[in-house]
């Protein structure tokens, strides 16, 4: 039998933490950061006038680390004109489709992860203030509902292992609290880069959930509690994974 | 066009060692994987890389599968003039990219 220890309110805690030793080496120098590969691609895609409108980021925004400084860190935000949060890769395409007159892609497309990636690069450091105000309160609580919620064949919630369980393990490896602070993140299971939507599926198939559309509200809303439950830990994009 | 990320000191000090490191984009598929289908996807991998500075060659690497994807290669290198890093790298698919750094020395 499995004993549900109570769940105390503990100090909050990057999956950095608990990667190996090799995997933190890996994150903490740049050289050896195969997350670096995107960032590299997103900083040419930064200042790319090929699309069909023939405007750059860059044309609009100026300089990367002036302009994107701490803009990653505020992620997901609520959206005025959509009326519902969004995140930053969907931000990032909401400006390539509408301003660029590109053609919409996937979050895990090589072009919008390299672009966060370069994007988030820009708040390495400082802390996620994830703001739950206003508007946006119905969006965090919808989330948080959803994030206790139990789903799927298995019947577990996100809350019985990345609150309740965290820090015990699952086979062999640690259960993470479940923080978001390092996305995009390039994850040594899948050999590259890959957007939370990718992670938060494989945990829906895990439990055997149906998975949710990346564009699906309750997905956004589940994003933000997330980004919220973050709020105070550094920005680490691109992180490294196991 | 394979992404290549190099990370070489552009001043060293004549004699005295110095690190390089590279990130190379690449799938390295083993040709030990299968598709949905059942059928072997073939292999492909980075199989050879050569390092030479100035023309001399100071590095030559075989490369095999069971190394993951994007590989990560660092190794040290000691100049005497200042002069050019040329790194050459062939995969299965016969692609052959060619990559330099230029080193200055002090």
């Amino acid at each position: 039998m499995l004993a549900l220890p109570q769940a105390v309110a503990r100090e909050k805690r990057s999956g950095y933490q608990d990667a190996s030793p090799q995997t933190q080496a890996m994150q903490d120098d740049d050289a050896a950061n195969p997350g670096f590969l995107w960032v590299q691609q997103g900083e040419a895609l930064w200042s790319n006038r090929s699309v069909p409108e023939q405007r750059s980021c860059a044309d609009c925004h100026g300089t990367a680390s002036v302009a994107m400084r701490g803009v990653a860190a505020q992620y997901p935000k609520f959206d005025e004109r959509l009326g519902r949060p969004i995140t930053l890769i969907q931000r990032i395409s909401q400006c390539r489709t509408e301003r660029q007159g590109l053609p919409p892609q996937p979050p895990d497309s090589d072009a919008l992860l390299s672009l966060s990636a370069y994007v988030g690069l820009q708040s390495r450091g400082m802390s996620v203030q994830v703001s739950i105000d206003g508007p946006a309160r119905s969006f965090f609580e919808a989330g948080r509902a959803l994030f206790q919620t139990r789903q799927g064949q298995f019947n577990l919630s996100c809350s019985q292992c990345h609150d309740d369980l965290a820090g015990h393990r699952l086979g062999g490896s640690i259960i993470p609290q479940g923080h978001t602070n390092g996305y995009p993140e390039y994850r040594l299971e899948w050999q590259a880069m890959g957007s939370l939507e990718r992670r938060i599926g494989n945990c829906m198939a895990g439990v055997r959930a149906e998975k949710l559309a990346p564009d699906d509200v309750a997905l956004a809303a589940l994003e933000l509690y997330l980004g919220w439950r973050d709020n105070g830990l550094e920005v680490e994009t691109p992180a490294v994974r196991p | 066009m394979v992404r290549v990320l190099i990370n070489a000191p552009k001043q060293v000090t004549r004699g005295e060692a110095f690190d390089v490191k590279l990130l190379i984009s690449h799938p390295m598929e083993s040709g030990q994987r299968r598709d949905a289908m059942g059928a072997t996807i073939p292999r492909d991998i980075i199989h050879s890389f050569v390092c030479r500075y100035n023309d001399e060659e100071v590095l030559r690497a075989e490369l095999f599968p069971a190394i993951a994807a994007n590989p990560f290669l660092s190794f040290a290198v000691v100049a005497q003039e200042t002069g050019t890093l040329t790194m050459t790298f062939t995969d299965d698919h016969g692609v052959v990219q060619t990559e330099t750094a230029h080193i200055t020395v002090a």
